[in-house]
């Protein structure tokens, strides 16, 4: 018998002898001496006040006031962002639009070729401007209060909420904290999913990640809430509809990841949920000004940075798309055609479709590009929100459609980016097309289901 | 992948495959190498981020630092590394999380460990403390967020607690950058010899220290100049299979003092290991 064999016999018999509760002994120890170190070493200077924390603590994660006020803190979140973002939103519109106006002039004025002023004004510079003034007066809002809530630490009491119902669905009690990451970036998302141990719930989290509002989609999501739901209010209420709409979007959202993880639990990935511990971490009172300028600069900056990357060429191709001529009709059109029939039974059109196509590689641009699918060939240039639902109502968008394109941006598929980081993390061909084909079929579904039913009531 | 490559959460990740990978210059081209170890939400990353400038996302909640992030930091023209470990409560290795944590400091043998501790819970962060006293004794506790705790009226005697402890504290505002540079004076002493920690042992029932000296002695016996005998005995008794397996394969060899300390083989396994 070797020396090491010995020792481990020996470290047996020892076990044997020292008697029963050995590892209890050990932590007691252990917990004995830090409260001894902690009491030789610690005082408490002041008088006992009234302990907030613990008092917030009851209130967050109370059975009955918890998840009314999780979804209160979004309802206000998203208001804040919506009502926000209207103003400087028709500030950068006309702003931008304006410097689009002198540009083509001035391109006229130097005598530049009429395709080199489309591709560069109509394409490339039209679709920049609009993903910036769609999408930085919101991200501007959204990101540091999001950030504030992160910081104050609001999540792990988010986390001890959901509790019950990941173990309902057969998921990851800390799949929440990744849901939250998904709001920012699903890729994000995606990657957090690490800090779930066991590999099945871990494959959960990553194939539902993505119904989660990106931030690629809150724009659309916004924008479409504001002109079809929003207009039909008075003004008075209109931002708070718009907001009802988004939540309502979003909470879609968020129960439909129970639900998929539920049926994958007793399906395709079968188990039962995993027991872990989480700390309700004390609350921080956050450095605000950094909190800002940090979303501003990390999030905001360059997640705007890569839709702007995006949105350039794509707003090229769609010029080009739209004035290609083969045959009679523009290559968009011939496109927008064959995709009609499936674009109608899923109660969007074609030109939707495509722009869905095209922005495979970033969320942010679905609604540019569906702008400039109709406005292909057309002289109409100057847009802000409301004539922009003048243009959706001229193409034959009603309520019912609005509601598909949201209900289609919610669930689709991830974009390529998210795609990518999903076949990263899995490592597996399998599942990466599963997390693309499942959220596909679903859309397709739901849209199909919603249009019908709409159109029978209606 | 392009896009996404500034993504906070993806730098952090290709970090993590750089440390597996880039074992020869870059961030190994250093003096020493410094352990970060805390509870989670003991401000463990803002430390880290404020040492080495490194702007690595910070955030309330466990599992935040999913990769192990590594920075570098001079002092006094040594250039320190510093490995920023997930933020565990134990080191019993019962997670994932516990057992990146722990084999580091066992195995990866840092020049020194700070241990983050958030000075308004002390109590409840002594626990790790402890456990890492028990592995190694190039310890400096870094009792952190004491602004935080002068506020709530709680008042941290460092002196007190040093004696208690056997270890250096230094107390801290990372979020401020206070105390952060008597915190790496502290570091520095430590790697270089100059500071020689007598840490406390803990204590448990006779019957139980019976058991265990017995089983350190004969430990000691086979491996001579053992670092942590009375540690890896504890952890015998209880029947950590990690520990077992270190026995039965003779890794135990690496932590005799004295034995080259340049032999990081094992930190790129780990790191391997863990992605």
């Amino acid at each position: 018998m070797s020396r090491s064999d010995e020792i481990l016999r020996r470290a047996g018999e020892l076990r044997e002898q020292v008697g029963p509760g050995l590892h209890e002994r050990i932590s007691g120890a252990l917990y004995q001496q830090s409260a001894a170190v902690s009491h030789a070493s610690v005082r408490i200077t002041g008088k006992a006040r009234v302990d907030w924390d613990l008092i917030a603590d009851k209130l967050l994660t109370s059975r009955w006031l918890g998840y009314p006020i999780m979804v209160f803190g979004l309802v206000a979140v998203l208001w804040v962002t919506i009502a926000g973002a209207n103003v400087p939103s028709g500030w950068l519109f006309d702003g931008l639009f304006w410097v689009h106006d002198k540009l083509e002039a001035g391109f006229k004025a130097a005598g530049a070729p009429w395709w080199l002023t489309g591709f560069l004004i109509n394409g490339v510079y039209r679709g920049l401007a609009w993903v910036v003034a769609v999408m930085l007066p919101p991200m501007a809002i959204f990101f540091p209060i999001f950030t504030l809530l992160e910081d104050v630490g609001y999540l792990p009491r988010v986390a001890f909420n959901l509790d019950r119902v990941f173990r309902w669905a057969g998921a990851h009690g800390k799949q929440s904290l990744t849901m939250a990451m998904g709001f920012g970036c699903n890729a994000a998302g995606v990657i957090a999913c690490r800090i779930i141990e066991s590999p099945r719930e871990r494959l959960l989290a990553i194939l539902t990640n993505n119904f989660m509002l990106c931030n690629g989609r809150w724009p659309t999501i916004i924008m479409l809430a504001t002109i079809f739901v929003a207009g039909s209010f008075s003004p008075v209420w209109s931002s708070l509809a718009a907001t009802g709409a988004v939540v309502g979007v979003t909470l879609i959202g968020v129960v439909l990841t129970f639900v998929v993880c539920r049926v994958l639990s007793r399906t395709a990935l079968k188990g039962e949920a995993s027991h872990f511990y989480l700390e309700l971490p004390p609350f921080r009172r956050p450095d605000v000004l950094r909190v800002v300028y940090r979303s501003l600069i990390d999030r905001t900056i360059f997640v705007l940075g890569r839709a702007c990357v995006v949105a350039a060429p794509a707003g090229g191709l769609i010029w080009l798309l739209g004035n290609i001529h083969v045959g009679d009709a523009s290559l968009m059109a011939h496109l927008a055609d064959a995709l009609r029939p499936v674009g109608w039974m899923m109660g969007l059109d074609g030109i939707i479709l495509v722009g869905f196509l095209i922005a495979i590689p970033a969320n942010e641009i679905v609604v540019p590009t569906i702008i400039m699918g109709y406005l292909a060939g057309s002289q109409m240039t100057e847009l802000d929100v409301s004539n922009t639902g003048e243009l959706f109502h001229a193409h034959g968008w009603t309520l019912m459609t609005a509601v598909c394109v949201m209900l289609f941006s919610l669930l689709h598929y991830p974009c390529s980016t998210t795609t990518w980081t999903i076949y990263r993390e899995t490592g597996s061909v399998k599942w990466t097309l599963w997390a693309n084909l499942m959220p596909l079929g679903i859309a397709i579904v739901v849209c199909i289901a919603v249009a019908n039913i709409w159109r029978m009531v209606g | 992948m392009g896009a996404c490559d500034k993504c906070i959460v993806n730098r952090g990740a290709r970090d993590q495959s750089a440390g597996g990978v880039e074992i020869g210059p870059g961030l190994t081209n250093t003096d020493f190498t410094v352990a970060l170890a805390g509870n989670p939400n003991t401000g463990k990353s803002t430390v880290f981020n404020n040492l080495t400038g490194l702007r690595q996302h910070t955030g309330n909640w466990p599992g935040k630092t999913v990769a192990r992030a590594e920075g570098v930091f001079t002092h006094r023209d040594r250039r320190f590394k510093l490995v920023d470990l997930p933020g565990t409560y134990s080191l019993l290795a019962e997670s994932a999380d516990e057992q990146v944590a722990r084999d580091f400091i066992l195995f990866g043998r840092p020049d020194c460990t700070v241990v983050v501790c958030d000075a308004t819970v002390l109590e409840r962060n002594l626990n790790l403390v402890l456990q890492v006293l028990q592995i190694t004794s190039r310890v400096v506790v870094c009792a952190n967020l004491i602004d935080e705790a002068n506020r709530k009226r709680i008042a941290l005697e460092a002196r007190v607690l040093e004696h208690e402890l056997g270890v250096p504290v230094v107390p801290t505002a990372a979020r401020r950058g206070q105390g952060l540079d008597h915190l790496t004076e502290h570091i520095y002493e430590i790697c270089v010899g100059k500071l020689v920690p007598q840490p406390v042992p803990v204590e448990f029932d006779a019957e139980l220290e019976r058991a265990i000296s017995e089983l350190a002695t004969e430990l000691e016996r086979e491996y001579p100049g053992l670092a942590c005998a009375r540690w890896l005995a504890i952890r015998l008794l209880d029947g950590d299979e990690r520990v077992e397996e270190a026995v039965r394969s003779g890794e135990l060899a690496q932590l005799v003092i004295g034995q080259g300390r340049e032999d990081r083989g094992y930190e790129a396994r780990l790191t391997e290991g863990k992605s």
